[in-house]
């Protein structure tokens, strides 16, 4: 199943990845060609097969519901590029 | 002292025959002299290392210690470090300090242990050579126009090259045994859950494992011991009981069943390999195990099934990566939508974008059920193999890969070519069972590696295989030259 | 053309917990900026979501309110979108195996008659953090205080068929959530969300038209509003021989209409899966039986209980249980008193409510304590107090007395039941007005009011009516 540049760039943007255009042609290549690898997997019979999204089989641990996290806003946006009045800055939205 | 295992070290800690401080200085001065080579390690804290170390010191003569205090580790730089920076091999992590430590840095560094630095990696894990870092890739030290392995080749290549005690590695498809395997090294996966995966950073959350990479597997038992356990932090860690893994080190092997898969014994296994892995197994028969011929049916699909997983895991896992909250933004973004396709763009190397993408399209509406739903079904069928052949048999054992290190930019540009490196080693992802790769031989004067893998929680029972083979053979404790 | 509304509704609840549902920040309104984020919250490289066990049970506390299936195995699930108020690029919520499947709740609408609603499912999520828009020169400002915050998003089969309907069933759930104790229901906090998913058809059509969904109505009247100025664009765009886009749009207050939201959603793929951080959620019978017993008495039960055992009529039991704390107040007052419940009613109902409305007081400022209100009606029930007079103490109760029989004896206002004392005063009224009496006693029975009126003068009010109106009717016949 082959990946047309299109395609791939419909995928890129979904990932927010920027790719350059002329990357576009070379690096759909490379993903058909993993595709194809993978494509192997539709001849497997899995009828009665349960999808494993988990490999323990443990069930969810649950935490009591106590505030032990306070305010640590300076240790914690110390690596942020863009920081003002406490907020993190991103380039104006328009909603 | 470098050529000494780390429980050695520990004893001649414990004797009073070296100090920590020595021992830490020691090994300064050998990655000032080896590293720039290897490039091995990222960066090296010689005056935390030295602190440490002193503390170290302190402790062991108040009489505070345990079998690794005052031993020096390098952290692979996947586990996050307060003091220095953690940048998981990535231009957009090159400056990222992270504001906590990882739970298997702070289990180790409460059992004393000194860190040296931090190890290089493939990007984000992503990788079977090391060729993938932002940072430059890493020489193994055996041949050093060769590869050390991936994701944890710093690691390995720093643990074979004698540069620390022992390193901390991640294994998502093969990422500590395969580089042990290239390196010579021993190196552990732990069942899926026994160790934290708080602060380290994720690549596919279900099949990521952080473990122990050192010389041997008493060495690697006692870093297991000191990493394992439940983690209120991870909802993955598991409550099981960790035993105590030095304890069965030394327990004989009669009795003990080898399953040995026809899938891993095919017609295109490098001759070479074969025989030196046949000859370790006929050593194992001798101290007592049977052998037996079993089959794991699945096993072709796997390399297929977790190239589907893996990358869908970590498309969403890495979406965090977007230059707002931390990390690398690109210059004068124009508008969001700029921020964050530059910033990924410019930040992530070639194999993680690939990688990403393969994700991204296996979760998307229409192939979804084609791919990741197929993927996890076929994830199931392994498990069921593994399953199955353990009705039968105590361990499997085969080569841990299909060849021995190759050249640097050998495989680089070919992804398919380079994923089939985690032929043996992504079952035992897939299906959550510990697996260990032990050094049983040489091939053109590099390490052939040796894979066992066990049921669930059974780690000790690899790492006294493991023990027992390195008692009656010597390739563990080879030095490649100009090392000495 | 004779058109349908078809109208489903997502309501978003903010559980009340101490702290989120995936880190063990506060969830408190009103932080400055950031002070309430964790690690986790900012979804900072290695952090992993713990799940908070409170917010579970709130969710079963819900279940059984309802009446819904609660899953003994639910799987949360990552909901992969780009926004800086999504910090990990993914919202951690429930697709296919939510915490709580299918129930039905009847409401009453407000003529009276009852309209069933379909629950499909309720599941649990976090919520995403806020944006600031017009703060920063050419930039964006995100508070991630917000972020992590557990949600429950309860979902109705689109069972509406009108605004009205559709702001019953809403308020019904607003109750419903703040009195058994999951919600604060604050919606200008944004505790209390609602969605309205709206499309219209032909009546008598079976198959469902394109729908829009409705977002940022934040009160019930705008609610109603919204949906009611969605039907009409539809209707005339369909009139108009035109389609209806599927959309997300926003309601705007101000202008009073809903337009397009096009930046943020254009058919998202949110490529759903299994969040691999987070095993199976199983829940066993032990801790639903738990979460059981911490049930409050569900309105609809107690009410029916309040007309049953103690023969208050359904409207005022209705009045009574539309408010948990006023059916509290309610039983407080007849702790320990013997009198018909229906006397205590028409207190609480009548003075009581009439006083907080008049003087915008709240029932949780109420001067009155229950047992001295009970005490009160008390009185007035055994005779001590005549009904009128009864409201004169109650006025010296709301300004702060606390002694009722203090006040009875302080200012004589004990009621005259006395025989022979009511005779005399009658005797002396009759004889004072004869030609009144004449005048009664020639057909005009009317003016037994003018005596009864007269006599209570004479007894400052204090003569018991019943009594008296007995003894006069006596005496007047002749």
């Amino acid at each position: 199943m082959a990946l047309t540049p299109d395609k791939l760039s419909a995928i890129a943007h979904l990932a927010r990845l920027g790719v350059e255009p002329e990357d576009l042609a070379p690096l759909a290549a490379d993903l058909s060609s993993v595709l194809v690898l993978v494509e192997q997997l539709q001849a497997i019979d899995t009828e009665a097969v349960e999808p494993m999204a988990h490999p323990a089989s443990a069930s969810l641990w649950l935490r009591d519901d106590e505030v032990t996290e306070t305010d640590q806003r300076d240790t914690l946006q110390a690596p942020a590029p863009e920081t003002q009045d406490g907020y993190f800055l991103v380039p104006r939205v328009i909603e | 002292m470098h050529d000494k295992t780390l429980a050695q070290q520990a004893a001649m800690l414990q004797n009073s025959r070296i100090s920590s401080a020595e021992l830490v200085a020691h090994y300064l001065e050998r990655i000032d002299r080896y590293n720039p080579a290897l490039n091995a390690y990222l960066q090296v804290d010689a005056e935390g290392a030295q602190a440490a170390a002193s503390q170290a010191d302190q402790a062991r003569a108040a009489g505070n210690t345990g079998p690794l205090t005052g031993i020096p580790i390098a952290h692979k730089d996947i586990f996050c470090t307060k003091g220095i920076a953690t940048t998981c091999g990535s231009k957009i992590l090159e400056n990222f300090k992270a504001p906590y430590n990882a739970t298997v840095v702070d289990k180790l560094s409460d059992a004393g242990m000194v860190m040296l630095g931090k190890a290089n990696m493939d990007e984000f894990a992503m990788g079977s050579s090391n060729e993938n870092s932002y940072f430059g890739p890493v020489a193994n030290p055996w041949q050093q126009d060769r590869v050390p392995g991936g994701s944890s080749g710093g690691s390995a290549a720093l643990v074979a090259a004698q540069l620390a005690s022992a390193a901390t590695g991640t294994d998502t498809g093969g990422s500590i045994r395969q580089p042990a395997a290239f390196c010579g090294i021993t190196g552990i996966k732990p069942t899926y859950g026994r160790v934290s995966r708080y602060g380290m950073i994720a690549f596919a959350s279900s099949l990521d494992q952080g473990g122990p990479m050192a010389r041997t597997a008493e060495d690697c038992a006692l870093l297991l011991q000191a990493m394992s356990g439940h983690d209120v932090r991870d909802s993955t860690s598991s409550t099981t009981a960790v035993p105590d893994f030095s304890a069965e080190l030394e327990a004989e092997l009669s009795g003990l069943r080898i399953g040995l898969p026809t899938e891993y014994f095919g017609e295109g296994l490098d001759a070479d390999i074969a025989s030196h892995v046949q000859a370790a197994l006929q050593e194992l028969e001798k101290a007592g195990a049977t052998l037996k011929s079993i089959s794991l049916p699945n096993q072709q699909h796997c390399i297929p099934a977790y190239y589907v997983l893996a990358p869908a895991e970590a498309s969403s896992n890495l979406s965090r990566f977007d230059g707002v909250r931390f990390g690398y933004r690109c210059k004068n973004p124009q508008n969001l939508e700029d921020l964050y396709t530059r910033t990924r763009g410019e930040g992530f190397g070639k194999e993680v974008k690939r990688r990403i993408l393969i994700g991204t399209y296996a979760l998307s509406e229409g192939y979804y059920d084609a791919y990741y739903l197929k993927a996890q079904k076929v994830r199931q069928l392994v498990s069921n193999d593994f399953s199955e052949a353990f009705k039968d048999v105590d361990v499997i054992a085969g080569p841990t890969t299909p060849t021995t290190a190759f050249k640097r930019d050998e495989k680089h540009g070919d992804p398919t070519s380079m994923y089939l490196n985690d032929l043996f080693t992504v079952s035992a992802n897939l299906s959550g069972l510990p697996g260990i790769s032990a050094p049983c031989g040489f091939s053109g004067g590099l390490p052939i590696g040796l894979q066992l893998v066990a049921p669930a929680y059974q780690e000790a029972r690899l790492l006294n295989i493991a023990h027992r083979y390195q008692q009656l053979t010597d390739w563990h404790v080879q030095t490649p030259s100009g090392f000495e | 053309m004779a058109w349908e509304t078809v109208i489903g509704l997502e309501i978003h609840a903010q559980l009340k917990t101490r702290s989120k549902i995936f880190s063990a920040a506060s969830t408190a309104f009103g932080a400055e900026p950031n002070t309430q984020a964790s690690a986790v919250d900012l979804g900072l490289p290695g952090v992993l979501p713990v799940v908070n066990k409170d917010v579970v049970r709130m969710a079963v506390k819900f279940a059984l309110a309802i009446g819904a299936q609660i899953a003994k195995r639910s799987v949360f699930a990552r909901k992969n979108y780009f926004y800086p108020d999504l910090p990990k690029g993914y919202q951690i919520s429930q697709m296919d195996f939510p915490i709580v499947g299918e129930g039905a709740i009847t409401i009453t609408l407000p003529d009276g008659t009852e309209k069933r609603v379909g629950l499909t499912r309720a599941h649990l999520e976090e919520d995403a953090g806020k944006s600031v828009h017009d703060v920063f020169e050419g930039a964006t400002g995100i508070d991630l205080n917000r972020a992590g915050t557990p949600l429950l998003e309860i979902v109705t089969e689109p069972d509406m068929r009108s605004a009205t309907e559709a702001v019953a069933y809403a308020r019904y759930i607003h109750s419903l959530v703040q009195y058994i104790d999951i919600c604060d229901g604050n919606m200008q906090e944004g505790s209390f969300r609602c969605d309205a998913n709206v499309s219209v058809r032909p009546v008598g059509s079976e198959t469902l038209g394109t729908r829009t969904e409705v977002k940022n109505v934040n009160s019930f009247r705008f609610l109603e509003r919204a949906i009611d100025f969605e039907v009409e664009r539809q209707i005339d765009i369909l009139e108009d021989g035109g389609s209806i886009v599927q959309e997300t749009r926003l309601y705007d207050a101000d202008k009073d209409e809903t337009r397009s939201m096009r930046s943020k959603e254009e058919a998202n793929d949110y490529r759903y899966f299994p969040d691999p951080d987070l095993p199976p959620l199983v829940i066993d019978d032990a801790f639903v039986e738990a979460v059981a017993k911490t049930m409050p008495e569900l309105p609809a039960i107690r009410r029916q209980r309040f007309i049953d055992e103690m023969g208050i009529s359904p409207v005022d039991a209705q009045a009574l249980c539309a408010d948990k704390q006023t059916a509290n107040y309610f039983e407080a007052v007849l702790e320990g008193q013997s009198y018909a419940p229906k006397l205590a009613a028409n207190w609480v109902l009548g003075e009581v409510f009439g006083r907080m409305n008049k003087e915008d007081v709240a029932l949780a400022d109420l001067p009155i304590a229950a047992a001295d209100l009970g005490l009160l009606i008390k009185r007035v029930d055994d005779g001590t107090l005549s009904g009128k007079l009864g409201k004169q103490v109650f006025d010296v109760l709301w300004s702060g007395d606390t002694d009722v029989d203090a006040i009875i004896d302080a200012r004589g206002l004990k009621q005259i039941s006395d025989s022979g004392a009511i005779e005399a005063m009658v005797d002396e009224v009759i004889a004072a007005n004869p030609s009144q009496l004449a005048e009664y006693r020639a057909g005009k029975e009317k003016l037994l009011s003018f005596f009864v009126g007269a006599v209570m003068k004479a007894s400052k009010g204090k003569a018991n009516p019943a009594q008296l109106n007995k003894m006069l009717q006596e005496k007047l016949k002749g």
